[in-house]
């Protein structure tokens, strides 16, 4: 990076901006980290529990399932959400006023609120009054997301295929754009396939938004709460509790603050390093070929 | 390989033009020699690159017909027209390899094994990459990727043309006389037909056998560059070839003299009365600074190394002379033009000692 | 006004982007950065811009040391390759920005945006947006604004590097003319040789990151100190020929042996390198004191007026600038002469050795 002339008076004006994110930020999660070491049994008294919270939260099996049921989540709708996502991208029109329409069109999923969303799709899933879930029912498929663990799954997930493919696409999008001309134009001159421009010029020169938008959603949908919450509440049984509901039920549920701040600081270790883990793989690939 | 014939071609950008203005490129009718370099020469938006762009088939002419040879080509994709395109920004597949980029065209059209690894490398010894063969190809310097552009459009053994959009304006000074005398052999070597776009009247002159000189969406001259030097068809050819261009000064010519504000001056031989606006072209190179002739005010000389530009004024028009390194400049200075090198132009285009007029 | 640079260096990252440099440049003074891309022309601008801060070294303004100080403390103008202006304001409004930040007076802001407009030729297309104006036009604009400011310092980064050549060729012709005028101390960064002759004034030739030679303009063109700012500073580039000295004799690589004249006669025994420039280079013997050499042409360029004839002597690639249209067949063995009072020595550290006659008589 280049050194630029020093200034200290700069300083000053960062210091609303650190003193903010101190209070908002830095010192609830001290809380928490407080909360994470100590016990109680009511009438504030705290007692110090050391890393036992921690040494449960880790060998519970509990969250351990959670945690699976997360993984899987997380990549059946990165696996799903990256390649449609990249797919729309490429069939969408270049100019015009399609493009702009198909833009807006696009960007709508993502202006909903979270539990917007959740509740549209509650609702369309019902078997008594939802569009879909009577539909289905109507053509004798027996659907009901209420009871059937496997149905509840497949709502979840296209629910978040619906609320966040558009991110994917619209980013790939903008990394299509970004291409000149003159590339497809020596493609056409030298008669590659259509799989052969995606391949070599299109997917090369998307690789640093398509890297932005998994990390994106990769986090995202790590954390995901709202949604499925709304629409199935973590049920039916346990088997669509994600790890933050999870969370919440253990925090605000059963009110175990101690185990609840471990398993939050554990939870937030985990995202950290796997963006990390993301990141660091994927730019280091880039990096080795440009060293070539 | 095949004659590029252009019958009645034109273009304009709107459906239902009317007038001549509304054309970005005004009807040509014009054959390019099997196995000849032309080069494109105008200025930007003179529709040198709308006309290459129809040749490529990347753009669909609104009238007239294009031949490849005798076959029709006018509605045929790109990929079917067989030809090769070097463009303005280095265009190269940065994941591949420099082998696999030479390769990929062989590829798309189903040609592998010994065959095609034989040509690869023939290519690449002519491009001289064959000792960078497994680089990346997006480490490369420009002008490493411009040959690999050219090698993928030569590989291919039948290609009927090969076009250039202005493909050294990224290319350091140096490395253009590389590129420049690589390309012009290969040229010599293998006959391809060739067709460069360029603004740059060096590398078209020094490139092609035959220069089209546009503008406005009108060829004005197509000509050898000795021909656009000595004997420019239109005065914006003596201006816009030669560096300094040409210098025109509004004339009256009687028989073999113009007279001109600042004096009379011999001409190269005797033309009849002329009508319009009538103008004298000398170029910086044919003035020559004396002691006698016509007085002139030097506003300004500058040393160019081998030779020197003085900018000067002869009585109210500017105009620019060249004198040889380490010639001396008169206090007095007086200047005479070279009566064989003088044009005479009414109304903008040539008019030969006969009185005839040239038109494009 | 000075910009004083004392031993100023850059390092990025363990890799030296410029190595020290200590210049001085003054009042009124064009001052032209030659290399090849990448030389470290850009990095050396921003720095005395302050645009980047030096990794050693001091730069002064008029004395007083400016090392640490902001760009916008400095009175910098700038210029680059792209056409850099407000696109959602009027050329006029373009032109005045800098005026109406330092916060001139209305009057005063319009006459002196009138006159820089008269300048650059602008006058009529004040009220324009500077999208709607060509290329040319679009970087007269941001020339305009870079004048006006009345800046100390004002540098130019490939100004002209994306304009047609012919447009090019007509700026280039004002420029020296405007900066005259102007009083400032411009710095002006090409990798055109052609162009730094043009615009006269200095010429400092930069090499990976070195100053290789700072002078006035036609003096480095015509007495290079070495074989890296004589190669830089030639287009097309010089010729180089290996020769061993050995009494009155001179090796040849190619095996031929001739006689030493010129400043090759009095050189002691040794090897050298000679450097010759193409237009020194000609296929016509003129006299009997010109060197021959044996050589096989590779190819011809005519531009109209010269040609530019490549040949092959020994395996080293020269190029003859003659005039006329002169097409010779490719392969046709033909023989170049050289005046040796055209020939520059170098030993084989590259350092000069011995300037050519002519230059040095000039």
């Amino acid at each position: 990076m280049n050194d630029k002339p020093v200034n200290h008076r700069a300083w000053f004006m960062v210091l609303p901006v650190v003193a903010l994110v101190a209070f908002s930020a830095a010192l609830p999660l001290m809380t928490v980290v407080n909360y994470s070491v100590q016990d109680t049994f009511g009438n504030n008294q705290f007692f110090w529990a050391g890393a036992d919270w921690f040494e449960k939260t880790l060998t519970d099996p509990r969250i351990h399932n959670a945690f699976l049921r997360q993984i899987l989540f997380s990549s059946i709708i990165l696996a799903i959400e990256v390649p449609l996502g990249v797919f729309i991208a490429l069939n969408m029109p270049k100019k015009g006023v399609w493009a702009s329409a198909c833009l807006i069109l696009m960007a709508l999923p993502l202006l909903i609120p979270w539990n917007v969303v959740g509740t549209i799709w509650q609702i369309f899933g019902r078997v008594d009054i939802g569009l879909l879930g009577r539909t289905l029912a109507g053509l004798g498929i027996d659907y009901n997301y209420t009871q059937n663990p496997i149905d509840a799954w497949v709502t979840i997930i296209v629910m978040d295929v619906w609320h966040w493919t558009s991110l994917v696409a619209l980013l790939a999008y903008a990394g299509l754009r970004s291409i000149p001309d003159a590339y497809y134009q020596a493609a056409k001159i030298d008669q590659a396939s259509r799989w052969a421009v995606f391949r070599y010029i299109e997917l090369p020169k998307m690789k640093g938004v398509l890297l932005i938008a998994i990390l994106l959603r990769f986090m995202d949908s790590f954390m995901i709460y709202t949604e499925p919450f709304v629409v199935t509440g973590g049920g039916p049984g346990n088997s669509t509790t994600l790890l933050s509901i999870d969370l919440v039920k253990m925090a605000l549920g059963q009110f175990d603050l101690g185990p609840a701040a471990a398993f939050s600081i554990i939870y937030f270790l985990v995202i950290l390093l796997l963006s990390w883990v993301f990141y660091t793989v994927m730019t280091a690939e880039d990096a080795k070929e440009s060293k070539r | 390989m095949a004659k590029i014939t252009l019958s009645g071609l034109a273009h304009s950008y709107l459906p239902h033009p009317k007038g001549p203005k509304d054309y970005a490129l005004k009807r040509i009718d014009h054959e390019w020699e099997d196995g000849a370099a032309y080069a494109l020469l105008g200025p930007s938006g003179c529709g040198k690159t709308t006309l290459l762009n129809m040749i490529s088939g990347l753009l669909q002419p609104s009238e007239g017909r294009i031949f490849f040879g005798a076959t029709d080509v006018t509605d045929m994709a790109t990929a079917e027209r067989n030809i090769a395109q070097v463009f303005q920004f280095p265009v190269v597949y940065d994941t591949m390899t420099v082998y696999e980029n030479l390769a990929f065209p062989l590829r798309n059209r189903g040609v592998r094994g010994e065959a095609a690894d034989a040509r690869v490398r023939e290519i690449a010894r002519m491009i001289g990459m064959d000792d960078r063969l497994n680089d990346k190809a997006r480490g490369l310097t420009a002008d490493a990727k411009q040959k690999i552009s050219l090698g993928r459009g030569m590989v291919r053994n039948d290609v009927n043309a090969i076009l250039f959009d202005e493909p050294l304006t990224v290319i350091d000074p140096h490395m253009k006389w590389e590129l420049r005398t690589q390309l012009k052999a290969l040229h010599r070597q293998f006959g391809h037909t060739m067709i460069y776009v360029t603004h740059d009247q060096t590398e078209a002159l020094t490139f092609a056998d035959k220069v089209v000189v546009m503008t406005e969406g009108e060829v004005v001259q197509i000509g050898t560059p000795a021909e656009l030097f000595e004997r420019p068809a239109h005065t914006f050819v003596g201006y816009f070839i030669g560096s300094p261009g040409m210098n025109l000064l509004p004339a009256q010519v009687e028989g073999s003299v113009a007279r001109i504000p600042a004096g009379e001056v011999a001409l190269g031989a005797a033309y009849p009365a002329l009508s319009g606006e009538v103008e004298i072209g000398i170029r910086p190179e044919f003035i020559r600074v004396t002691g006698d002739g016509l007085p002139v005010r030097i506003r300004r000389v500058e040393d160019v190394g081998r030779h020197k530009i003085v900018r000067a004024d002869l009585a109210d028009r500017a105009i620019d002379i060249m004198v040889p390194e380490g010639a001396e400049i008169p206090a007095e200075p007086r200047v005479r033009f070279e009566p064989e090198a003088i044009n005479v132009y009414a109304d903008g285009w040539r008019v030969a000692p006969g009185g005839e007029r040239e038109a494009a | 006004m000075t910009l004083t640079l004392e031993s100023v260096s850059k390092v990025v990252r363990g890799e030296t982007h410029i190595h020290p440099v200590s210049l001085t440049l003054s009042r009124g003074s064009m001052n032209v950065l030659l290399g090849p891309t990448l030389s470290g022309k850009t990095s050396l601008m921003r720095l005395m811009a302050g645009l980047d801060q030096p990794t050693g070294g001091r730069i002064l303004w008029e004395g007083r040391d400016v090392t640490g100080l902001r760009v916008q403390d400095r009175g910098v103008a700038m210029v680059y390759q792209q056409f850099i202006n407000y696109p959602s304001m009027s050329v006029f409004e373009n032109i005045a920005s800098p005026l109406r930040i330092a916060g001139l007076s209305r009057p005063e802001i319009e006459e002196r945006v009138a006159r820089a407009a008269a300048m650059m030729k602008l006058t009529p297309m004040l009220q324009r947006k500077p999208l709607e104006l060509s290329g040319g036009q679009q970087q007269r604009c941001a020339l305009a604004r870079a004048l006006v400011k009345n800046a100390g310092l004002v540098l130019l980064d490939e100004p002209l590097a994306n304009l047609d050549y012919k447009l090019r060729e007509e700026l280039r012709a004002e420029i020296p003319a405007i900066f005259e005028e102007a009083g400032s101390i411009f710095v002006y960064a090409t990798t055109e040789p052609h162009e730094a002759l043009l615009l006269g004034g200095n010429t400092a030739c930069l090499w990976e990151g070195r100053i290789t030679q700072f002078g006035p303009t036609a003096e480095v063109y015509r007495k290079p100190g070495d074989a890296i700012t004589a190669r830089v500073f030639s287009d097309p580039p010089m010729n180089f020929l290996r020769v061993q000295k050995r009494g009155a004799r001179l090796g040849l690589g190619s095996g031929q042996e001739i006689d030493a004249k010129g400043p090759l006669a009095e050189l002691p025994d040794g090897r050298y390198v000679a450097g010759f420039r193409p237009n020194h280079l000609g296929i016509e013997p003129r006299g009997a004191h010109l060197l021959e050499f044996s050589a096989r042409v590779a190819i011809t360029e005519i531009t109209g007026s010269e040609s530019y004839i490549h040949v092959d002597h020994g395996g080293d690639r020269w190029v003859a600038l003659v005039h006329g249209v002169r097409e010779l067949p490719a392969g046709a063995e033909q023989p170049v002469y050289l005046d040796p009072a055209h020939v520059y020595v170098f030993g084989e550290d590259e350092r000069l050795v011995a300037a050519a006659p002519y230059a040095v008589a000039a």
